[in-house]
């Protein structure tokens, strides 16, 4: 089996997974009981959050532990909204994020929100100076996706983080989901106030991830309970999972540090192949993209048809996001860089992880000419 | 271009005179110690200087490990070069732009290897003028430089080097003897420690515990903060004295307003025990003036008597703010806060004196026998090295 739909999610790395099982077997005590069960997990929690700060260059009590991608976005946007409404009621972010930040935003217009959807260009990058013509005094949230998990081009969070600097009363929220690992990235400069990872994308569990929050900044809580995590989340600490991450945030970076080269060597032995077939259209920008992310279109191919073809030989990719969004048929983030029906309809993503090889990508390559020549071969 | 070693200079001990050399072999002991991790270098040294050849070795971690070592007052990364005067040309050049904040250099030569065909005045006027003529915003400042560029032009080879990075100066940690650091686990003592330490102190600590009444958590509080404080120096050693007996005997038999201030005088008087059985010549309190009621002058003065050993105060007169803050430098902090009763808490009176009377407090405490209590806790005291903490939190390591 080829495994190349990572930005989906990625196969838990076994170290991680012993880590899992060994802390829910053996420390399985609550946090915040008193006697010795409890202190023990509340030790490896503790450590799990110096690690990780260690890891993200921030202070322990700005790591906030949520159950992934999906809450940490939703944190950061409704919380922000509900705790700051009385400064304004403006949020901006962009057409292209994930659902969770879109839908967010969406929810929050409901309660009489304003938000303005930055477009991108074809390469799905906003423009700098529209983000800045967009701020009003009403203005309290810019959230904007590090790394687009689509078709992986990078957000330029630096200098929208510079301009963000500029209004004290403005928050900036980077959904690092896609970047964690990938790129080198530092949420620890000024500008960036929150930022979403989750674990799952990087060979940790489901239903584990974390929220950055710079230090001092209030958010109006979506869950209330126990006062755990600082009582901005609630809820009995999920200790192996919160290991887990930790360890595979550890992993990652180390990944990152040694190995980038190789993913980046694959990707373009990809590039390379998909665009000596007839007609493709790669839909990742060549510069300022993840180097695990290969987005492409077949025009006139039906990409579930494509997908299914390459699954006969073992081969797993994805089409758009698997979070369906307003046109069923087309992807939204295609659309929004202006691509044509065509290629918005037909494309492809490859995501990649470190555990892939060249072996692998040449293997691929070959079934894909093979796939794509007999497809067309059923089209007039 | 490549790093070839670390030139370390020594700090406060260099004023030292005839017995420099037991200060600088502490130093070099506790650099090895400190570098351990690092197979690849090797350490030398001589009466002014230090030299870590670096033998392919990142100088980065090496300079961050270094930057706590105690005795150390500043170090330099060396490049090495061919004895070429293009060669020298380039590196210097790669140095001078790689630096932040610099506008201005001096350039100083030094040549032992008198084949080499520039003497070092010209020399000067030659490097500088090609580093002027190859960038656009410096100038050269003789008097006042942001950078100097130190070029040593030996017989094996050019050795450059450029700005000093600040060590941790005071003294090796293990050349001015030991001392018992009475520990809590609050913000004050392991900071007093801290400063202890910068003074070439060894330290032991000692920790008085109260269980059922103070927790487990609390045990660890205090057993994180002696291993954090072994990063600056050596293995700490730790008494944990079971109190609680003594503690309720006290809070039984002493009126309320004076409970607190015998407590504290017993609590010195067993230190002092566990120091003599130790050989160690000092008590170290985390006090300051004033800061609670234990800590008013009258109160020193009457909890004091107890003993005729030196308790050094190195907080006594410092403001909270300023001790906070090498708290949070130190990162004890973080673990220091951490919300658990320490035994100095559980049995607070409501309104302990602030101004004990001397007299008084030997009036209560002659008709409190604690010889036998005191026997028996240090016959069942626990000593913890800090050594073993490590091996105990490898299990949680190897899990993250």
């Amino acid at each position: 089996m080829i495994y190349f739909d990572n930005s989906a999610t990625t196969k838990p790395d076994p170290n991680v997974l012993d880590s899992f099982i060994k802390v829910t077997q053996d420390f399985y005590g609550n946090p915040s009981s008193m006697h010795d069960l409890g202190k023990n997990a509340e030790t490896l929690l503790r450590k799990a959050r110096e690690q990780i700060a260690n890891l993200l260059s921030v202070s322990n009590d700005e790591i906030i532990f949520t159950s992934g991608g999906t809450e940490g976005n939703n944190l950061a946007i409704k919380g922000i909204a509900l705790q700051h409404q009385a400064r304004g009621k403006h949020i901006i972010t962009t057409q292209v994020e994930h659902p969770s930040v879109l839908l967010a935003c969406e929810a929050l217009e409901e309660l009489g929100f304003q938000v303005t959807y930055l477009p991108v260009d074809n390469y799905g990058r906003i423009s700098i100076e529209e983000l800045e013509n967009s701020i009003t005094n009403e203005t309290i949230l810019v959230s904007v996706m590090y790394v687009n998990n689509e078709i992986g081009t990078i957000q330029p969070i630096e200098e929208i983080a510079a301009i963000t600097n500029k209004y004290p009363k403005l928050f900036f929220h980077v959904d690092a989901v896609q970047a964690y690992g990938k790129i080198p990235i530092n949420l620890n400069i000024d500008g960036i106030d929150f930022s979403t990872l989750s674990g799952h994308k990087i060979h940790g569990l489901k239903g584990t991830g974390l929220l950055y929050i710079k230090n001092g900044t209030i958010l109006f809580p979506l869950l209330h309970g126990g006062g755990q995590e600082m009582k901005v989340r609630s809820g009995t600490e999920n200790v192996a999972g919160i290991v887990a991450l930790a360890k595979a945030m550890r992993i990652q970076l180390d990944h990152l540090n040694e190995d980038q080269k190789s993913l980046v060597e694959m990707k373009s032995e990809l590039l390379r192949a998909i665009e000596k077939i007839d007609g493709t259209v790669v839909n990742t920008p060549t510069e300022n993209a993840a180097p695990h992310i290969i987005n492409f279109s077949i025009p006139r191919l039906k990409p579930e048809v494509v997908i299914h073809a390459l699954e006969e030989h073992g081969i797993y990719i994805s089409t758009k996001s698997a979070c369906a969004s307003k046109s069923p048929d087309k992807s939204s983030v295609l659309v929004a860089c202006q691509k044509n029906d065509e290629v918005s309809r037909s494309g492809l993503r490859i995501s990649l992880a470190y555990s892939n090889t060249l072996e692998e990508i040449k293997y691929f390559n070959q079934k894909l000419a093979l796939v794509v020549n007999q497809l067309r071969k059923g089209i007039r | 271009m490549q790093y070839d070693h670390i030139v370390v200079r020594y700090g406060e001990l260099t004023l030292k005179g005839k017995n420099r050399k037991i200060f600088t072999t502490k130093l070099g002991e506790n650099v090895r110690e400190k570098l351990k991790g690092f197979s690849n270098i090797k350490v030398n040294k001589n009466r002014d200087r230090m030299f870590i050849l670096l033998n392919g070795e990142d100088p980065e971690p090496i300079l961050e490990k270094l930057k706590d070592v105690f005795g150390i007052g500043s170090m330099s990364v060396a490049l090495k070069t061919e004895n070429d005067e293009a060669a020298i040309k380039n590196a210097a050049l790669e140095l001078l732009t790689k630096k932040e904040n610099v506008k201005t250099f001096k350039i100083t030569t030094k040549r032992s290897n008198k084949e080499f065909p520039i003497g070092s005045q010209t020399f000067n006027h030659v490097l500088g003028g090609y580093l002027l003529s190859n960038t656009n915003d410096f100038t050269v400042d003789v008097h006042h430089p942001d950078l100097e560029i130190h070029v040593d032009i030996r017989n094996d080879a050019t050795y450059i080097t450029s700005e000093k990075i600040l060590g941790a100066g005071g003294l090796p940690v293990g050349s001015s003897g030991k001392t018992l650091l009475l520990l809590s686990g609050g913000i004050d003592s392991p900071v007093a420690g801290y400063l202890t330490m910068n003074r070439g102190v060894q330290l032991e600590a000692i920790h008085f515990h109260s269980p059922p009444y103070t927790s487990e958590r609390a045990k660890e509080k205090v057993l994180d903060l002696a291993e954090k404080l072994t990063y600056y120096g050596k293995n700490i050693r730790i008494h944990m004295i079971p109190f609680t007996a003594l503690q309720q005997k006290i809070h039984r038999e002493v009126p309320h307003g004076y409970s607190m201030t015998v407590m504290r005088r017993v609590m010195l008087k067993i230190s002092e025990a566990v120091a003599k059985e130790e050989n160690i010549l000092s008590i170290t309190t985390g006090e300051s003036l004033g800061q609670v009621a234990s800590q008013t002058m009258e109160s020193m003065h009457a909890i004091n008597e107890v003993t005729n050993y030196p308790v050094l105060r190195p907080l006594v007169a410092m403001d909270k703010e300023d001790i906070i803050k090498i708290s949070e430098k130190i990162n004890m902090y973080d673990i220091s806060i951490r919300p658990y009763e320490d035994c100095c808490t559980v049995f607070v009176p409501k309104a302990p004196k602030t101004k004990p009377r001397l007299e008084k407090v030997l009036q209560f405490e002659a008709h409190l026998d604690y010889e036998q209590e005191i026997k028996e806790l240090l016959a069942n005291k626990e000593v913890i090295e800090t050594s073993s903490l490590r091996k105990k939190s490898k299990e949680f390591d190897d899990l993250l």
